[in-house]
């Protein structure tokens, strides 16, 4: 029971939480992408490393959707997003560093006390993993909650999200996880394109194609 | 007979660190100028500096009081005394039990008071600079620090660093979240005592980026070159400690023989040249921090601390 | 024996008093008043010794003083006695230093008669032992020390001082009077040993938790009761603020554990997590308080309240430990807890001795007006040095024993069963460590600003230094710092009778250990020498001095100071104590103070100075003394109309009253 295998697992999951305080501590857009994508591989690495323990299969292709579409194709896409439609690269915050921090050690203290209260009966060590997914949850509605700037809001979401796959995959046997983490992933990708659709329409008080098209810059 | 071999050991490791604390920080300072593309001056240049401060005049302003002329030495003694208690190539020193890790800490912490102390002694706006900077990083770092002494300490069921390397050393530990986090935090500390980038620029004659080098500026001498000295003494024991407990491999046990002795030896130096090469890259890598944001680093330091102690309160196999 | 001797001391002490107003007007009042405090706290200091160490029978006196069917009871057990010793200590010390100091003292008829009356009623406090007596003795000694703080009547700060002082220990006085009849319960039994014997339940006995805390606490300097602290102690002459500050508050502390350790009967675990989060703000906000001050002596008030904010830890921890049956680590937390208190006595009379040193030779309290005095006062700086290193817990001297110990029992708190003390011990933990880590910072601004640098004023080049006998009592308290660093063994091993007869259990013999080492816990768990740390510090830089001086060179000239080529000839560009504390005021003070600071700079050309303001708000103040101030003021105007009334009107209030008084008389059962 209490073995290496155990030891890799919490310490994924452990990287998973530094990786949501981290992204907590960032200020400046590009920053906080590359720590989103940094979050999205410790995902993947810890639902491969769940599928190779529990030996299912399956969740090799969750991980895989994790690596590839979240930390790649999505970063490097709202990177490229806020190139071109000049958002302002600072994220302003409504709580100071400090007091988001102290904040999110109580959310991670709050997440413990719940779970190991109420699943008192099951495998300690699982315990352990589904309050730490429980805590990523929480920070990510902590960083949502926190920042003005609609691009770290999805960044929230999503870090809430990998929070949630990372709790579905540590108890074993959970069905549909592939089914539902793709679907998750085009929520995701549907409510990206609505923010940048919101923002186009502020900027140009249209969203029909037609009407942009006059704006293209080399057109004569 | 043990006995005389303790004391050896202990001696040993005495003039260990001291004839080796300039060599780190030639190493580190070559590796940087490498980086930087330039040819860097030779390993051995802290030495030679260190001779001809020694044997220069000591030029004292003229309302400096007899505690300024003293505190060079404080200062040494305290990081000496603290340097010599921090195993490096043999846990088990004769002397570990005087005083544990928090006892090491408040050693540097003393240093760290009489250091601020003479930077204020001139009555300049220079040192005012350095010593208020100082006593506020100082003020995050330390409680940071004595988080990560608590992570530890609740892993390894004992404040003392000989026990604590025994312990990071032997199969019962394994890969723990509280230890991950605790070697961060660590790691963040020693970067802000050691006055590195991005905390402070320990080359700097900038007044806006100084802070320990602001304290220090009206020494000369021979009592520039016993500061100097405990700068580097102090980089060598940050170091070692962390060598010490998060790559304890080597290390020999304190009942081993000369081959073992030889091995710790050995691994000891390795270990210390890989800690200045990495420190040398993370150097060059990043760039100073704003005075401000200083402390928010610190902070995160302290919140990784406190979350990995609060872990291990909350479960023991954290 | 020991009893009767501490109390003759006490009768000494109050007969001194009327004897002080008799011979106030000649010049030998001063010696012959101190001199006999001196010599009665010297027996009284023995006395309590000597019980300590040897006897453990516990001695009761009896007089016929008081309310007739009570009689004073007196006794002094295991804990009176150790808080005898740190009382009569304090007064010693503060005798010696005001048999110089107190020459000094414009108006000594003012101070004079109610110096040994203070002294009594301290003695008193700890001596009580039936609840009458200690409230009177603590009203006693409230009010000797109020009329002592209001000795320099002339100056408007004092009286707003001396008026704070007066209502807060009035409303704590009333708070132990509650506490005190909630204990004896109806039957009226007022002896403390009649009291040990009723066991209230469990929400009175939480009752007597928070109203202890309230009316001792408040007397101790908790926050947020510790509002009259800063205003009152730096208030009265400086031998006075030592004892108010260093000896006053662990009187209140000793109330504290006397009635929640001892007469309440066995503690409710959540207790503690009171106690340990009322001492871990007050640690905090006291020492971010003296951060902001730039007046030497509120500072050290301000540090007096961070200090007892690490005291209330070390009494958390030990009614934790002790409400879960854990008595080694609770005698541990305990034993930290009263070893801090003996220290903060020790290092806070030597500092403000110190400060009334540097009052009397420069008449300045403020440190942005000092400077330099490391010069023109080299023994007193000396041993300014030494009380500001042991305060800020730096080996090997005695403030970082206490502090050690105090890590020591917190590492033993994972071991609590119970989850809010799991996630409460860990905070409270690093709220210490902050508040050590600040209070160094405060202790190098304290000493630097006013000792070290350039002058800043004529006053400060002019200082001379003190008398000998103020002198002589302040080595006196840096020697016992460096002891109690040095040999910590003995003072633990002399506080295991009062931790034994408290949590049931005691730390481990510490005599026998080799080399003079403390041991909390076990050999191979932790332990610290001091003795070794301190000789190693001597040896190691004696050899680095004598080696190079003999090997390298040890020439020196003397030169103007280097400031990077360009040194200003004018001490005012110097840091001053508010400039020194700018980052941290930036850090820490933005958001727990509200701190702002406004500069106006003139434009080029203009020769007017620049102004620089910094605005700090007290939060508590804001939030809980200002309403309840405003409230009071309402109430009383609207009650104000009672004056006003005509006969009528009176007649008819004294008619429904008469009323009222029959109608509960015809419906109470």
């Amino acid at each position: 029971m209490r073995g290496i295998s155990f030891d890799i697992a919490h310490m994924l999951a452990g990287t998973l939480l530094l990786l949501s305080f981290l992204q907590l501590y960032q200020d400046r857009l590009y920053a906080l992408l590359n720590v989103f994508a940094l979050h999205a591989l410790a995902l993947a690495l810890s639902v491969a490393w769940q599928a190779y323990v529990q030996d299912a299969p399956h969740l090799y292709v969750t991980a895989l959707i994790a690596l590839v579409f979240k930390a790649v194709i999505i970063p490097v896409a709202l990177h490229r997003i806020i190139v071109r439609l000049g958002i302002h690269r600072e994220i302003e915050k409504v709580v100071g560093v400090g007091t988001a921090m102290l904040v999110g050690m109580g959310l991670v203290a709050l997440s413990m006390v719940v779970m190991l209260r109420v699943t008192a009966e099951a495998d300690p060590l699982a315990r352990e993993d589904l309050a730490f997914a429980l805590s990523v949850v929480l920070l990510g509605l902590l960083m949502m909650v926190t920042r003005r700037n609609a691009v770290s809001q999805v960044v929230g979401f999503m870090s809430l999200e990998n929070g949630l796959v990372l709790a579905a995959t540590g108890a074993k046997g959970m069905p549909l996880v592939v089914e539902i983490s793709v679907a998750f992933s085009v929520l995701i990708a549907f409510i990206v394109i609505g923010i940048f659709l919101f923002r186009i329409r502020e900027r140009f008080d249209t969203v029909d194609v037609q009407a942009l098209d006059t704006r293209r810059g080399e057109r004569q | 007979m043990a006995l005389i071999v303790d004391f050896a050991v202990q001696g040993a490791q005495m003039l260990l660190v001291l004839l080796l604390a300039p060599l780190l920080t030639g190493l580190v300072r070559r590796v940087k100028a490498r980086f930087l593309r330039r040819r860097g001056p030779p390993l051995i240049q802290p030495y030679r500096d260190l001779m001809r401060l020694m044997r220069k005049d000591v030029v004292l302003a003229e309302n400096a009081s007899w505690l300024f002329r003293v505190i060079p030495y404080l200062v040494f003694a305290a990081t000496w005394v603290a340097a010599s208690l921090v195993p490096t190539f043999r846990t088990g020193l004769l002397f570990s039990w005087s005083a544990d890790l928090i006892a090491i800490i408040a050693l540097l912490g003393s240093a760290r008071f009489f250091q601020a102390l003479a930077g204020l002694d001139v009555g300049t706006s220079f040192g005012g600079i350095g010593s208020s900077r100082e006593v506020m990083i100082a003020s995050l770092a330390e409680p940071a620090m004595i988080m990560v002494v608590f992570t530890l300490a609740l892993i390894a069921g004992s404040t003392q660093l000989s026990t604590m390397a025994g312990y990071m050393l032997s199969p019962e530990v394994g890969l723990r979240v509280s230890l991950g986090l605790a070697a961060l935090a660590l790691i963040m500390v020693a970067i802000a005592e050691n006055a590195r980038i991005p905390v402070d620029n320990p080359a700097t004659h900038l007044e806006l980026t100084m802070v320990h080098e602001a304290m220090v500026l009206e020494y000369s001498g021979r009592h520039l070159a016993l500061i100097d000295l405990s700068a580097s003494l102090k980089l060598l024991l940050y170091v070692s400690l962390i060598a010490c407990l998060f790559s304890p491999w080597g290390l020999a046990r304190p009942d081993a023989g000369a081959e073992a002795l030889a091995i710790g030896t050995v691994s000891y130096l390795v270990k210390l040249a890989v800690g200045g090469v990495l420190l040398a890259i993370f150097e060059t890598s990043i760039a100073k921090m704003r005075v401000f944001r200083v402390p928010e680093f610190l902070g995160a330091a302290l919140m990784l601390g406190l979350l990995a102690t609060l872990l291990l309160f909350v479960s023991r196999s954290l | 024996m020991t009893a009767t001797l501490a109390l003759s001391c006490t009768a000494v002490l109050l007969a001194v008093a009327p004897l002080a107003i008799i011979i106030g007007r000649s010049s030998s009042a001063t010696p012959v008043v101190y001199g006999l405090c001196l010599v009665a706290s010297v027996v009284a200091f023995v006395a309590a010794v000597v019980h300590l160490l040897g006897a453990s029978v516990q001695v009761r006196v009896t007089l016929p003083l008081g309310l007739p069917w009570l009689g004073a009871h007196f006794r002094i057990d295991e804990l009176s006695a150790f808080f005898l010793a740190v009382v009569n200590l304090g007064a010693f010390a503060a005798s010696l230093f005001a048999l110089g100091y107190g020459r000094h003292e414009d108006a000594p008829s003012r101070v004079l008669p109610f110096y040994p009356a203070f002294l009594a009623g301290m003695n008193l406090v700890v001596l009580a032992d039936d609840a009458f007596t200690f409230l009177v003795s603590w009203e006693f000694m409230s009010l000797s020390s109020w009329a002592l703080v209001m000795a320099h009547h002339r100056d408007p700060d004092n009286l707003r001082a001396g008026y704070v002082y007066l209502i807060m220990a009035s409303f704590g006085t009333l708070a132990l009077l509650l506490t005190f009849g909630l204990l004896a319960g109806p039957d009226g039994g007022y002896a403390f040993a009649d009291i040990r014997n009723e066991q209230p339940s469990a929400p009175l006995a939480a009752l007597v938790l928070i109203l202890t805390l309230v009316g001792a606490g408040s007397k101790a300097g908790l926050v947020p009761l510790h509002a009259w602290l800063p205003l009152a102690h730096p208030a009265a002459p400086s031998h006075v603020s030592a004892l108010m500050s260093g000896v006053m508050t662990k009187v209140a502390v000793y109330g504290f554990v006397r009635i929640v350790f001892d007469l309440v009967g066995p503690p409710a675990w959540w207790w503690s997590m009171v106690v340990l989060a009322l001492g871990g703000i007050t640690a905090v906000m006291g020492v971010l308080y003296a951060l902001m001050q730039h007046d030497l002596k509120r500072l050290l008030a301000y540090h007096t309240v961070e200090n007892i904010g690490i005291i209330f830890i070390g009494l958390g921890l030990a009614l934790a430990f002790k409400a879960h049956g854990m008595a080694f680590a609770a005698a541990l937390a305990m034993t930290a807890a009263l070893l801090h208190v003996f220290n903060h006595s020790v290092f806070k009379a030597l500092l403000f001795f110190g400060s009334g040193a540097v009052l009397t030779a420069t008449g300045e309290r403020d440190m942005e007006h000092l400077g330099g005095l490391i010069h023109r006062m080299p023994q007193t700086a000396f041993v300014f040095l030494v009380g500001c290193a042991a305060i800020s817990a730096l080996p090997p001297l005695n403030g970082f024993v206490s502090e050690w110990l105090t890590f020591q029992a917190i590492l033993l708190s994972p071991q609590l069963p119970s989850w809010g003390l799991k996630l409460l011990v860990p905070g409270v933990g690093a709220l210490l460590a902050l508040s050590a880590a600040l209070a160094a910072a405060c202790f190098v601004k304290a000493f630097g600003i006013t000792f070290l640098g350039r002058p800043r004023t004529p006053v400060a080049a002019r200082a001379h230094e003190t008398d000998r006998l103020s002198l002589a009592a302040m080595f006196f308290l840096a020697a016992l710092c460096l002891v109690a660093g040095i040999l910590p063994g003995l003072f633990i091993d002399a506080l295991a009778p009062v931790v034994q007869a408290f949590v049931g259990a005691r730390m481990p013999v510490q005599i026998g250990v080799d080399w003079l080492s403390i041991v909390p816990i076990a050999e191979s768990r932790s332990s610290y020498n001091g003795l070794l740390v301190f000789l190693f510090m001597v040896i190691s830089g004696s050899l680095a001095a004598a080696a190079i001086h003999r090997l390298a060179s040890d020439r020196l000239r003397r030169a103007p100071p280097w400031d990077c080529g360009y040194p200003d000839p004018s001490p005012v560009t110097q840091y001053s104590a508010s400039s020194f504390a700018q980052p941290i005021r930036r850090v820490f003070g933005t958001v727990v103070f509200r701190a702002r600071e406004h500069g106006a700079m003139p434009p080029p050309g203009d020769q007017r100075p620049a102004r620089f303001e910094v605005e700090l708000r007290d939060p508590i103040w804001d939030a809980l003394y200002a309403p309840i101030a405003i409230a009071v003021g309402f109430a009383a105007d609207r009650l104000n109309r009672l004056q006003f009334l005509t006969i009528r009107q009176f007649l008819s209030l004294v008619f429904a009253a008469l009323v009222i008084l029959l109608l509960v008389l015809a419906i109470w059962p």
